[in-house]
């Protein structure tokens, strides 16, 4: 709940609602990967983070 | 007022705390677990911090976190979004880390810091400022300046890469940010990874390679030009625009396209440990030029924006000390103040101060007598005579213990004009990437020797690597072309005309270990190939007894010079305890020991017997 307070909170200040679809579609592929087992471990390249 | 920075997650992670504005510890997480540039949250450190400030979690005011996660987020996003469907791996990769952690930050830090103790959420208050407010924070805060630019340029932090701020009294204003993937760091990090080296840690072996580049030949002049028509545009106000169709980090899980890279510059990528070869040396020195031409107009721009008189710099980049000589030459500013963890690690500070200024609004004071508030970066773990004590009944080592500090540095300095090479640990631990003569290796510079011995038998690390100098404030003109201070290491000019001896005839044409050889000066241990010397001016207000130590080795000998490397071997974070200071001691060829008032001779120690090579405990940087 704190996650989508926050998030919300954040797409209003950085008034960037255009990236809510994308983030909705971006979040459940990525859910489907976590389901699917992917792995946690950090890419070693730290621009990704 | 008490407030506690964290850096976490990336790389370096540390923690910081500070009361009423003073800074009171700040430590790297990979002193304490020994994991070098480990990113864990700083567990270790932050109880350390706690402890040594005397406070529990639940007295502090905010935990403040060096960065904006979710901005960071957004970074990620759009750049698949718009690179899609290229960075699918690399997308499949990130996405599970975020999602299981990084985007619920903010239970993963309460969690984490419920270890130490169960924290009053509601009392104590959480917050984010932004990557590089935070490195501006650090650097210009602590500073001796009521105004000052600030200069910020590092890999990426959300979006930004590189910054410039001015800073007046308790506030800090951006004034102008470069974004992401346009990153002068990133720039240096791909030409480490060419170069064979690993990215984020080896980019000090690269700045330490150019100088055996050919400064006179085509080839360098032709590697200069290949990387300002093809990778990256320059522009006259510090900016730069790298062209992505040679890099590939912004979506895949390398720097380069190794094959385009290979194309351009007629060689291929490097394998790590592999042979050094003059291409190599050359492409380090193109790279290390045009670095210093963006720097040079990054603070230019600075001066035209703020019109300041002093300039602050942070990040990683400024850890680039060539870079920051060349800055200083230019005297575009009256003086430079770099902050010692001007990297990511330094981020906890900085979140810290900035939470303090800029949040709370608390007002802030300058003393101009003082060099800065940093204390001279001794901010870590001190150990008391009996953890010394019980390390040497543990070991059954052999000790001699000296009643005064006097007495000590005497023979300490005695040692050194000897020949011996002492592994140095006294008072509170360095925070920042250099051991600035808390945890240090020092021996005599003038010994010809010893920069080969120190790479090979003590260090294990590549015989190319130079090594810097310490010298008292007063001195420090005597041997180099620069009359200011340079405390924290992070300054790199010319050993004096005077002391220097000629280069032979044909010394460009000749192989990389001829040239490593060859005697520079009359300190030629920390004489670079270039006649230059990375310095550390010694404070006696910030470091007494290392200076007493220095003008004891000058009564003997004349010099007041001496090398200053970390105390540990190579990928090995620098030692903290006693304990770690012991067991590198016996592992290396170090001759003597100095902890606190005691004296281990290595003559007099028990044979060290270890059942496993311990070179395999740490992984190579």
């Amino acid at each position: 709940m704190d996650f989508l307070t926050d998030m919300w909170g954040f797409m209003k200040a950085r008034k960037k609602f255009w990236l809510a679809p994308l983030i909705v579609v971006l979040l459940l592929i990525g859910a489907l990967l976590v389901l699917g087992g992917g792995s946690a471990i950090a890419p070693f390249i730290y621009t990704l983070f | 007022m008490l407030i506690l920075g964290i850096s976490a997650f990336y790389h370096d992670s540390a923690a910081a705390i500070i009361e009423d504005g003073e800074v009171i510890a700040a430590a790297q997480e990979e002193r304490f677990t020994r994991k070098k540039h480990d990113p864990d949250f700083p567990v270790n450190a932050a109880r350390f911090c706690l402890e040594y400030a005397g406070r529990s979690i639940n007295e502090v005011d905010a935990v403040v976190f060096y960065d904006k996660p979710l901005l960071k987020f957004e970074r990620l996003l759009e750049t698949y979004y718009a690179y899609a469907p290229k960075g699918l791996k690399s997308f499949m990769m990130s996405m599970p880390v975020w999602l299981k952690e990084k985007l619920f930050l903010k239970t993963l830090i309460w969690e984490a810091l419920d270890t130490i103790e169960k924290v009053d959420r509601k009392k104590v208050k959480l917050l984010f400022p932004e990557h590089h407010l935070s490195h501006a924070a650090s650097a210009f805060y602590p500073s001796s300046y009521d105004r000052a630019a600030i200069l910020t340029i590092d890999g990426v932090g959300e979006w930004a890469t590189a910054s410039i701020c001015l800073g007046e009294g308790n506030k800090i204003t951006i004034l102008k940010e470069l974004d992401f993937p346009h990153s002068l760091g990133l720039l240096y990090s791909a030409v480490t990874y060419f170069c064979g080296f690993k990215v984020n840690s080896g980019e000090y072996k690269l700045m330490g390679l150019a100088p055996y580049g050919n400064p006179n030949s085509q080839q360098v002049e032709r590697f200069v030009n290949i990387i300002k028509n093809n990778l990256v545009e320059v522009k006259a106000d510090g900016s730069i625009f790298l062209n992505q169709d040679y890099f590939n980090y912004a979506t895949g899980l390398r720097m380069v396209y190794d094959d385009k890279w290979e194309q351009l510059f007629g060689f291929p990528r490097r394998d790590s440990e592999s042979l050094l070869e003059q291409n190599h040396c050359d492409l380090a020195l193109a790279i290390q030029q045009v670095t210093e031409e963006v720097v040079l107009n990054l603070g230019k721009e600075a001066k035209k924006l703020t019109n300041a008189d002093y300039l602050c710099m942070a990040g990683g980049v400024a850890l680039n000390c060539v870079a920051n000589g060349k800055l200083d030459d230019a005297k575009i500013f009256k003086e430079i103040f770099i902050t010692p963890a001007a990297g990511d690690a330094g981020g906890a500070l900085g979140a810290a101060y900035a939470a303090h200024y800029i949040y709370y609004g608390n007002e802030r004071k300058v003393d101009p007598a003082k060099l800065d508030a940093l204390k001279g970066s001794y901010l870590g773990t001190e150990h008391s005579d009996m953890e010394i004590l019980s390390v040497a009944k543990k070991y059954r080592a052999p000790y001699k213990q000296f009643d005064t500090e006097d007495a000590l540095v005497e023979k300490a300095a005695a040692l050194i004009a000897d020949g011996n090479i002492i592994g140095w640990h006294q008072g509170r631990m360095e925070f920042g990437p250099r051991a600035l003569g808390a945890r240090s290796i020092i021996a005599d510079a003038r010994n010809p020797e010893m920069q080969k011995k120190l790479n090979l038998k003590i260090k294990y690390r590549e015989g190319f690597r130079p090594f810097a100098p310490v010298v008292p404030i007063e001195d420090v003109s005597e041997y180099f072309e620069h009359e200011g201070n340079s405390p924290y290491m992070l300054l790199v000019k010319k050993v004096k005309e005077s002391r220097r001896i000629p280069y032979p005839a044909n010394f460009d044409a000749k192989e990389l270990l001829d040239k490593l050889y060859f005697l520079r000066s009359d300190i030629p241990s920390i004489t670079h190939i270039d006649y230059s010397a990375r310095i550390q001016t010694v404070h006696r207000e910030t470091n007494l007894r290392f200076w007493k130590l220095l003008n004891e080795f000058k009564k003997i000998t004349g010099y007041s010079v001496m090398v200053n490397t970390s105390f540990n071997v190579r990928g090995e974070p620098i030692v903290n305890t006693p304990e770690d200071s012991y067991r590198c001691f016996m592992r290396t060829d170090m001759d003597y020991l100095i902890i606190g008032n005691f004296i281990f001779d290595k003559k007099d120690q028990p044979e060290w017997k270890e059942k496993d090579d311990w070179r395999n405990e740490f992984s190579l940087d």
